[in-house]
């Protein structure tokens, strides 16, 4: 085994340091070290956007990337996304839709749909299908997802510009 | 996962110094989008991990109308199809770094490490080979350049010896009404891998009636990428038509040798090879004939 690295990043808008093994990935350092679960370890080889996070805003595969990677990055993870006080419009629309059933994709599903909504308000489906082809889902057969991110994206159009 | 130490190379010299010390043993790391999955899987193996995304050199991402494009090996492809001057003047690369993998994939995937992973289905090759991409080389000797057709030895090897990394690919300034496209053929419309696909740059004549240049590049039907002469050569001078097209796919189809694998058979890929080249003649003859005219205007509006 070979040594363990120190590694400080900002992780969900707190500064932490932690130990980890090189071959530790990001998704296990957030899991195992630091006891951030809500990222999912599905296939664990980038095919399935389970363990989505943002790394620095960009869109990532928490298995994709290595632990000590991250040193001096912003790291935010599902557990990062809502306000103190209750639910993202992305986690709210979730369960009105019931876009989820057993719900291990779902927090890769809101964190990659963050990333499109901070990026793009207003998506057409076309570009919510497109930008979420890399997270699968088992249940929903998506329709109910893509609903929940237009609908989420739609309230959060209107809260910024009350009319 | 396998145990390994990890280094994050600041300067060229520091990694290429690891590199010429630990030979096989050590692998670069910039995107990690294939190397991880590798290290993972045991299809690689690595006592030490030279992180090189945090070398400068390696981040460059420039255009200038008189030099070109340079794009540092670390580059990520979102950070390709976001630069407006690269998706202006290198429609094929856009079309390639734009449909590799999904999202999470492009926010990390590198240009360099699509080429230096040296599948024979990788989809950047194709387009860097139409848009005449060089690789520039570091040693802990110096560097070296080579065109980007004359990297790859087979699938998974490339012509980087002992010590070498490969820092950036540089693109020259497009030919004046210049179009170029990468197109694919996969079972699925996004996170695939190509079961054939062509890369293919054409400029025009001043009255737009006739191939000036044009290159024609194939994936996935051989052990590497293809660059095939031949099918550029058969357009030079000719009228932009039909039977020009024809001729230039049908020479393309002809150097592609695949074979039968899971994603599909050696049959469709060489059918595959013809129609995706005829194709992408035509897309980027449209693209020559559009794009081409935006960029002659643009420069006569800046006066230059």
């Amino acid at each position: 085994m070979h040594q363990k690295v120190c590694v400080t990043a900002i992780i969900n808008d707190e500064e932490v340091t932690f130990l980890c093994e090189p071959r530790q990935s990001l998704l296990e350092v957030l899991r195992d070290v630091l006891g951030l679960t809500g990222a999912k370890e599905g296939c664990n080889n980038g095919n399935c956007g389970a363990c989505a996070v943002l790394l620095n805003g960009v869109l990532v595969n928490a298995c994709l990337v290595l632990g000590v990677e991250v040193n001096g990055a912003r790291v935010t993870t599902i557990e990062g996304i809502a306000p103190k006080e209750g639910l993202h419009p992305l986690q709210r629309k979730f369960l009105e839709h019931a876009a989820l059933q057993c719900g291990v994709c779902t927090p890769g599903f809101i964190v990659a749909a963050k990333a499109l909504l901070d990026r793009n308000p207003n998506p057409t489906e076309h570009e919510v299908r497109h930008w979420l082809a890399g997270n699968l889902c088992r249940c929903t057969g998506y329709d109910k997802i893509v609903r929940a991110v237009l609908d989420a994206a739609a309230e959060m159009r209107a809260q910024r510009q009350p009319t | 996962m396998q145990s390994f130490s990890y280094v994050a190379a600041r300067t060229l010299a520091e990694a290429t110094a690891i590199l010429a010390r630990e030979g096989d043993q050590a692998k670069c790391l910039s995107g990690g989008t294939d190397l991880i999955v590798f290290l993972r899987e045991g299809r690689r193996r690595a006592s030490v991990v030279v992180d090189v995304k945090g070398i400068p050199e390696l981040n460059q991402l420039s255009y200038h109308p008189q030099a070109g494009l340079t794009i540092g090996a670390a580059v990520p492809c979102h950070r390709i199809y976001s630069d407006p001057e690269v998706t202006a003047h290198y429609p094929g690369l856009i079309d390639a770094v734009a449909l590799i993998g999904g999202i999470a994939i492009q926010g990390r995937a590198t240009l360099g490490g699509n080429v230096c992973t040296a599948s024979p289905a990788g989809d950047a090759i194709p387009a860097l080979i139409a848009h005449q991409a060089v690789c520039v080389v570091a040693s802990p000797e110096g560097t070296r350049e080579l065109p980007i057709e004359q990297f790859f030895r087979g699938p998974g090897q490339t012509v980087l010896g002992t010590g070498e990394l490969l820092v950036a690919l540089k693109l020259p300034p497009p030919r004046p009404r210049m179009g170029a496209a990468y197109l694919r053929f996969t079972p699925r419309n996004e996170m695939d891998i190509a079961v054939a696909s062509a890369g293919v740059a054409v400029s025009l004549s001043a009255d737009g009636a006739r191939f000036a240049h044009a290159r024609v590049a194939l994936g996935a039907v051989a052990p590497t990428p293809l660059f095939v002469p031949q099918a550029g050569e058969a357009l030079i001078n000719q009228p932009v038509s039909e039977a020009a097209v024809e001729a230039a796919a049908r020479a393309a189809q002809a150097t592609a040798r695949p074979i039968t694998d899971v994603r599909g058979t050696a049959e469709q890929r060489r059918h595959l090879a013809y129609v995706l080249t005829k194709r992408a003649l035509w897309r980027a003859i449209e693209r020559a004939r559009t794009d081409g005219k935006e960029r002659e205007n643009g420069k006569l509006e800046r006066g230059g």
